[in-house]
């Protein structure tokens, strides 16, 4: 009889399944994975050792870049730390529109995961109706702060600047009949709050069409149901977070929990799975979609009825407006320190943690009083989760390998940081 | 004081005792140092104590002190700091240890306790080099293959050792030592006591 050995195949870096610079040595016999070892690094940024090089101002961007699918999530969690350690208070409507965007971002991220994790199972069309959907999304990211991905628009204190009271329009070409652009236009004619709230209530029909396509789908369920099962007591050691601890039975979700902003004063549930595998992640994270549509829907309510400032007074943390900077000498000089020197965050360190989309973002920040950070380290959530895919992996074929990188939603650039 | 946190540290004293370092709240976390000898058993001790319950390590990092306000640190150079998260009883505590020796640092390992630490050992031991005895697979993790030295100590450029590129002469890829000089923007500033404080005068 032939002498038959394991194997092992390179997954990646370039395979369209490894969502990224995934390189992955998958020790096989026959087609069942034995051994699954993910080699990452590949885009290592070094973003903690140039964050030390940089102000608390000039860092901010580089936080977009981590988890490029929810950045506005991430800046989230780079701002909470940063005013924990200087004591700020943030005004309510900065609260709201941070609340806001933090769910629209869940939203573009669990389409973009939705999309990716059915196309690596076979299922094309969801992945052009979620990218449908993310275009509106992108819009309003687009309206609020000029950048359809890097957004860079949490600040420390606040937010950048207010909601704009009108949405950019479509212009005429030769590929659009005045029909067409009147009805691309329809939902801009209004502020940017009336163009979400016209969005939250398409959107729960939408959902449903995803739905469709896939809950009893089955191919879906084949290729889901039974995969990737993690105990709840081998997920709370691995350090899984957020859908995927939620999948496998546990309730935790920080916004509940430990709850931060105006999380508290919001109604929304908690979905939780029961058999902890694919399948159940994924109904975890659909359902999570129509919670987080609740959530803007309430957040939209409210700012529409509370007019105020969206950014902290203080001037030495930041910027005066430009008629402000330009009539009085104070503001001229509070600008001038700010945008050369930058701030001054007081001795200490802090773990500031969020509900990111994936899973528990937090940022480990220790200052000694400079104006950069002495270290700061960002605990991103996919990293963990990568982490378990050797275990999770183990024991089931090729195929469901992929199936189960796609139920772990990875972004390479929050991993390799 | 918050009350939570009165309770977590009081259960912290009595589960740990005599292994406490420094055990001190701020700004509502609480940060507990411990022994580099004591390290692991005091991590099995936070995680299996039914008053404490810390059944997830949420993170694990090296921190390097050497130039902690401008070279003023007196203290050990490498810690290894590890945020652990209990969901019974909703709450968290920062766990630290200096390694003892600066030039060699070695600690222990947390694997056995959670499996979560595999990874973040790793990273600590690529990015600070500090060791973590009793780590079954202590890999690099996120440099590249090859790479020489530990790129997150303070005395490391930021711009680095070396650099690639591809040789037309040879055809192939070659390692040459940096062409570009290291640059600031701007400077790091650390104010003296005081700094501004109203009756400061020069």
């Amino acid at each position: 009889m032939a002498d038959i050995r394991n194997y092992t195949l390179n997954f990646g870096p370039q395979h369209p399944a490894a969502h990224g610079v995934l390189r992955l040595v998958l020790e096989l016999d026959g087609e069942v994975v034995q051994r699954a070892d993910p080699h990452i690094g590949m885009l290592h940024r070094a973003t903690e050792k140039l964050v030390e090089h940089k102000t608390y101002l000039q860092a901010l961007p580089y936080m977009d870049r981590l988890d490029y699918m929810s950045m506005m999530a991430n800046e989230h969690a780079y701002c909470l730390a940063i005013e924990k350690l200087l004591g700020l208070q943030v005004p309510v409507r900065a609260q709201y529109i941070r609340v806001m965007f933090d769910e629209i971002t869940r939203l573009l991220n669990h389409l973009l995961w939705l999309g990716a994790h059915a196309i690596d199972c076979g299922a094309m069309t969801v992945f052009l109706y979620a990218f449908r959907e993310r275009e509106t999304l992108l819009d309003c990211y687009e309206a609020v702060s000029g950048a359809r991905l890097h957004a860079a628009y949490y600040r420390p204190g606040g937010v950048y600047r207010d909601l704009p009271d009108s949405m950019p329009q479509y212009e005429a070409s030769k590929f659009r009949n005045r029909q067409k652009l009147s009805d691309l236009n329809e939902n801009r004619q209004g502020t940017l709050l009336d163009f979400i709230a016209d969005f939250t209530d398409k959107f729960p029909k939408y959902v449903d069409e995803y739905e469709q396509l896939l809950t009893n789908n089955r191919i879906w369920k084949q290729r889901t149901v039974g995969i990737g099962v993690v105990s709840p007591e081998r997920a709370l050691a691995m350090g899984l977070s957020g859908p995927m601890l939620r999948g496998s039975g546990i309730e935790w979700d920080l916004r509940r929990k430990q709850p931060y902003e105006v999380y508290d004063l919001l109604e929304f549930d908690i979905p939780v799975g029961v058999n902890g595998d694919c399948y159940d992640r994924y109904l975890c994270r659909i359902n999570e979609m129509r919670q987080s549509n609740r959530i803007v829907r309430q957040c939209v309510e409210w700012l529409r009825t509370h007019p105020g400032p969206v950014i902290t007074d203080n001037h030495k943390i930041a910027p005066p407006s430009r008629v402000q900077m330009k009539t009085s000498m104070e503001d001229l000089i509070h600008h001038f320190k700010l945008f050369t020197e930058g701030f001054h965050v007081p001795e200490g360190e802090t773990y500031a943690a969020i509900e990111h989309p994936k899973g528990e973002f937090g940022i480990y920040l220790i200052s000694d009083g400079a104006n950069k950070p002495y270290r700061l380290k960002i605990r991103a959530p996919g990293y963990a989760h990568l982490s378990a895919l050797d275990e999770v992996a183990r024991g089931h074929m090729i195929a469901d390998v992929v199936a189960i990188i796609g139920t772990l939603d990875i972004v390479f650039g929050e991993i390799d940081r | 004081m918050e009350k939570r946190i009165e309770r977590l540290l009081e259960a912290v004293n009595a589960a740990l005792g005599k292994r406490v370092v420094v055990l001190k709240e701020a700004l509502g976390e609480l940060l507990l140092e411990v022994k580099p000898a004591d390290y692991r058993e005091a991590a099995q001790i936070l995680r299996d104590s039914p008053s404490l319950k810390f059944e997830q390590l949420i993170d694990l990092c090296g921190v390097d002190y050497s130039q902690y306000r401008e070279d003023q640190w007196t203290g050990r150079r490498f810690a290894t700091v590890s945020q652990l998260l209990s969901i019974t009883n909703n709450w968290r505590i920062r766990l630290r240890t200096f390694a003892e020796d600066d030039g060699f640092p070695v600690v222990d390992s947390l694997t056995p306790v959670w499996s979560s630490a595999s990874w973040y050992e790793r990273e600590a031991f690529d990015l600070f080099g500090i060791i973590f005895s009793g780590h079954a697979d202590l890999r690099r993790i996120l440099t590249d293959y090859g790479f020489v030295g530990h790129p997150f100590r303070k005395d490391f450029p930021l711009s680095g050792n070396v650099e690639m590129r591809y040789d037309p002469e040879q055809k192939r890829v070659i390692y040459q030592p940096v062409t570009i000089e290291p640059r600031e923007t701007t400077p790091r500033v650390l104010r003296e006591e005081g700094y501004g404080a109203p009756g400061a005068q020069k």
